[in-house]
Parts: structure tokens; C-alpha cells; sequence
């Protein structure tokens, strides 16, 4: 999923602010302050966090690692646990049985069944790893674009979202409408009837 | 502007408007492809096309496969009012060659494949890679880039109501 796989995936942004100072700087502190948890928290089905290119296990943003020539270069790190259902369901069925031996009752309430599952997914849930998903972005500070090495949805919006809490400023995605309207260069009236443009098999 | 899902998917079929064009112009005008990037030596269809047909409220879709496939199947689709909806292209430029492909309702590029570089042996040549293959990333990514911002010209201007559109239609019939 990243910049030095032999084939790569891109989703372009428009970046849409500017950082007040030295750049680097706020960058590394935004970078250290949002980086994936080293200690896995038992509670939470999915963590998600920075991390740095080079090392994605263990973030290391220090002396400014992520800067690579003009660019920022670093990764999302999203670590998620996934409970194969058919475990859940062997260990709910385990537990089921147990309960009606241990009360020597025929059936369970619905509330009951709700809450032995809730308890097995949390059970399984802190013995279960998750499983560290790393995706590369590359950041052009001067140009305002930023490429992230995902077209994947739930990842795209993971970005989307921890790049506004960690920068104060959202990514636009660079798709037909905003490419037309933030970098194609089109002048005011161009842009007014880029907006009213509809498709060319309707205007016959 | 609008707000960015509804801007998406109200405008997706330019997208689609955008690979149709550029099928158009990749068979009939490499020499405007070349006023577009100066060091291009070719951009050809590579071993992909999709299509689909929404007219009538129904979807159909035509998927062209295989290394140089026959895209008589494609230029039909078109004459019954299809669009492409992706496409893999071949870039060359200078003695490098570039292969993906790129989605026209979201413009994203996937299985990007760059021309090759060196090997990684040394921790001084990670910073080098990583240069390079970023260099060789933005080729890409200012060429489709430049290529969508001629479209979008061109689709806001009165020549594409009267002149390339029928020019499309023609040469989907020739």
C-alpha cells in the first residue's frame, strides 16, 4: 500500500491551508501527537494514528525523518481487530450451554443472548491482535496537494479525518468537479458554467 | 462551492466524459497529446477499457480485456451511448514507460506501474528512492493533470457542444 510497492494506488488531494510557521516543526509536533498508540488499548476495535515511512512499526518522526527532498513523506496507521464471526459464534454457543447449566433454565431471554454476545466479542476482542494496516502519503507543502497510496473508502475518510484534528485544516479529494474548479487553471466564468454542466447525452 | 459528496456525484459523468475524449483523441490526435506534454512519446490504450450505458434507466456495462484487445466492442458500446467509466493507458515519455489505470467518476489511478528504478541497498540510497519514485509518480499525475484541465476547457467552451461532440460520434461510426 505504499510509495515503493510495484504497483501503487493513488488518491490525489488539494490541501486547503497553510500551517503559520516553520512548517517542519509543526508538522513533527502534530505528527508525535497523533501517532498510532505503541500499547494496544483492549477496549477499542480500531486504532488510528500516524507513523513514519521508513519505520511503520515503530514511529520515529525524530530530526525530521518524514522530509524527503521538497516533500513529507509519512503513512496512516490503522490497526484494527477482526473477529472471524464463526469463533464468535463457537464461543457464544459455549457460553449459552454454560448458562443454562449453570441456572438449569431451558431458554434465555433475548437481553440475556444480547448480553453473552457482547461479553464474548469483548473477550475475544483483548486476546485478538489487530492487524496494522500502513498507508504511505506524500505531502507537497509548496503546492498544497497531498497523494495518498489508498483509493480504499474507509481509508480515504480515516485520513480525511485524523489530517483536519491533527493539522486544524481539511484535505479536498481531487476528483472531476474539484479538479475542474480548484486546479484546472479555469477563469470565474469558466467555473460558473462548469457548474451548471450537465452530461453531454442529455443536452442532445 | 458545493458541498463535496453531492459536487461528486452530480458531476461524476464528466469523468466518464473525460476518458471518452481522451479515447477519442489518443486514435485520432497523438500530435495534441504531444502540445500537452512535451516529452511524451506515446499514450496508448493498454490492456483495459470499461463502459456503460445508462440511458433508458438501465445499466449496462462492457469490460474489454487482454493485451491488445480488440476495442471494436468499445467504439460500438460508444455508438449506442456508452461511456468509459476506466481505462488502462501505456505512457511513454523519453526512454520510460508508465502503465494505469484511472477511474473516470473519481479520477483516482490505480496499479500504477513506474518504470524501474535501482535497488535499495544501502540506507543512503532509501532517500534517493524515495525521490525518484516520487519524481516518477508526479510524471504521471501532471499528466493527467494537464490532460483533464485541456478537457475541462474545452467541455466549458461552445466547441465542444458544437464541434466535438459530433467529431466523437463520427469517428465511433467511421
Amino acid at each position: 500500500m505504499g510509495l515503493l510497492s510495484s504497483r501503487i494506488s493513488i488518491t490525489r488531494y488539494k490541501v486547503s491551508g497553510r500551517l503559520d510557521g516553520s512548517v517542519h516543526e509543526i508538522v513533527y509536533k502534530a505528527l508525535k501527537k497523533h501517532a498510532i498508540p505503541e500499547i494496544e488499548d483492549d477496549g477499542s476495535e480500531a486504532m488510528v494514528g500516524w507513523t513514519s515511512f521508513e519505520y511503520p512499526y515503530a514511529p520515529d518522526f525524530e530530526g525530521y525523518s518524514f522530509v524527503f527532498g521538497a516533500h513529507m513523506v509519512f503513512a496512516l496507521r490503522i490497526d484494527k481487530k477482526s473477529i472471524p464471526p464463526k469463533l464468535v459464534q463457537k464461543h457464544y454457543s459455549l457460553e449459552v450451554a454454560k448458562h443454562l447449566a449453570d441456572t438449569g433454565r431451558q431458554f434465555l431471554s433475548g437481553n440475556e443472548k444480547k448480553a453473552i454476545k457482547e461479553h464474548v466479542v469483548n473477550t475475544l476482542g483483548r486476546r485478538i491482535p489487530a492487524v496494522p494496516n500502513v498507508y504511505d502519503l506524500v505531502w507537497h507543502y509548496k503546492d498544497s496537494s497531498l497523494w495518498f497510496f489508498s483509493n480504499l473508502k474507509s481509508a480515504n475518510e480515516a485520513l480525511e479525518t485524523l489530517f483536519i484534528k491533527s493539522f486544524g485544516f481539511p484535505l479536498i479529494r481531487l476528483f472531476p468537479y474539484t479538479t475542474g474548479n480548484l486546479i484546472a487553471g479555469l477563469s470565474d466564468s469558466e467555473r460558473d458554467l462548469l457548474s451548471k454542466l450537465a452530461p453531454s447525452q442529455s443536452e442532445e | 462551492m458545493l458541498d463535496i459528496a453531492v459536487a461528486y456525484n452530480r458531476y461524476k459523468f464528466l469523468g466518464n466524459e473525460f476518458l471518452t475524449w481522451l479515447w477519442f483523441i489518443i486514435e485520432t490526435d497523438q500530435n495534441r497529446l504531444r502540445q500537452y506534454d512535451p516529452d511524451l512519446v506515446s499514450l496508448n490504450i493498454g490492456s483495459r477499457m470499461v463502459l456503460e450505458n445508462t440511458r433508458n434507466n438501465a445499466k449496462e456495462t462492457v469490460t474489454i480485456k487482454g493485451q491488445d484487445a480488440d476495442l471494436e466492442e468499445g467504439l460500438l458500446a460508444l455508438k449506442k451511448g456508452s461511456v468509459v467509466t476506466e481505462i488502462h493507458l501505456s505512457y511513454k515519455a523519453g526512454d520510460q514507460h508508465w502503465q494505469f489505470n484511472l477511474k473516470g467518476e473519481s479520477l483516482n489511478i490505480s496499479n500504477l506501474k513506474l518504470p524501474e528504478t535501482g535497488p535499495v541497498e544501502t540506507p543512503e540510497d532509501f532517500e534517493g528512492a524515495v525521490i525518484e519514485k516520487t519524481y516518477l509518480i508526479e510524471k504521471v499525475i501532471g499528466l493527467v493533470n494537464n490532460l483533464f484541465s485541456h478537457f475541462i476547457k474545452l467541455r466549458v467552451s461552445s466547441e465542444w457542444r458544437n464541434q466535438t461532440v459530433s467529431r466523437i460520434r463520427k469517428w465511433a461510426s467511421s
